[in-house]
C-alpha cells in the first residue's frame, strides 16, 4: 500500500518529536483510503506518551477517543499511529511488532537518530511480521 | 435497530451486547480493544451484559504502544 502525508503534517510530527526528546513522542493519523489504493493521511494528531520515557510509548485512550471523534466529524477514519525513535532507526522494534494489534493500521516511525536527517517510514504489521509501506511526503 | 459502529451506520439485532458486536464485527485481538459507547468507555467486565440501544455510537479503540 502507498501512504501519503502532507509536508506540513510531517513537519508537525517532526517538531513535536524534537520537542518531546528524550522521550518518545506519539500520536494518531487520520485520513481516507482512496479508491486507487492510496492511503491519504489528511490529519495528524499529537498525543501524550503516557509512558514518558525514551524507550516506550503508550497512547492515552481518552485522547485517542477525542481524536477519533474529531476524525469522524471531518469525515476521516483512523488510519493508524505514529511514534518517534529518538535514538534508534526508523524500523519496527520487537516491542512495536508485539504491540501492533490492528493489521489494518499503518504504523509510522520517525527516527531522530541523525537529527540532521530524520527518517520517516510507514509499516504494516500482521502475524508478527512488519513490512515497509511506500510512503510519500507530498 | 440501527447503531453507529466505527463511523458506519449498521443494522443489528435488538439488545445486542458489546461482546456479540465484537464477534459480529470480527474485531481483531479484542482483548486489546477498548470500547466506547456514546463517548464513554465501557468496563470490560460488562461487555457480556451491556446491551446497546437504538442510536448508540460505538468505537473500538486499539491499545497503541511500542518501544524502541
Amino acid at each position: 500500500m502507498k501512504v501519503t502525508i502532507k509536508k506540513e503534517d510531517y513537519e508537525k510530527i517532526l517538531g513535536h518529536a524534537r520537542k518531546e526528546r528524550p522521550d518518545e513522542a506519539c500520536g494518531l493519523i487520520g485520513g481516507i483510503d482512496r479508491d486507487d489504493g492510496v492511503r491519504e493521511i489528511k490529519k495528524v494528531y499529537l498525543l501524550t506518551n503516557m509512558d514518558h520515557t525514551s524507550e516506550h510509548f503508550s497512547l492515552d485512550p481518552a485522547e485517542q477517543l477525542k481524536a477519533v471523534k474529531d476524525m469522524r466529524s471531518e469525515g476521516l477514519k483512523p488510519l493508524g499511529n505514529w511514534h518517534s525513535h529518538p535514538e534508534s532507526p526508523s524500523r519496527s522494534s520487537k516491542e512495536d511488532i508485539r504491540l501492533a494489534f490492528d493489521s489494518r493500521a499503518s504504523y509510522l516511525i520517525l527516527s531522530l537518530m541523525d537529527d540532521d536527517n530524520p527518517v520517516l517510514n510507514s509499516f504494516h504489521v500482521e502475524n508478527g511480521i512488519s513490512s515497509k509501506e511506500e510512503l510519500e511526503i507530498v | 435497530m440501527r447503531i453507529t459502529v466505527s463511523g458506519e451506520n449498521k443494522e443489528v439485532k435488538d439488545g445486542i451486547t458489546i461482546s456479540e458486536l465484537i464477534e459480529q464485527e470480527n474485531v481483531e485481538t479484542p482483548e486489546y480493544v477498548s470500547v466506547s459507547v456514546n463517548e464513554e468507555f465501557e468496563q470490560r467486565a460488562n461487555f457480556d451484559t451491556k446491551q446497546l440501544k437504538e442510536g448508540d455510537v460505538v468505537e473500538f479503540l486499539y491499545f497503541m504502544g511500542g518501544g524502541r
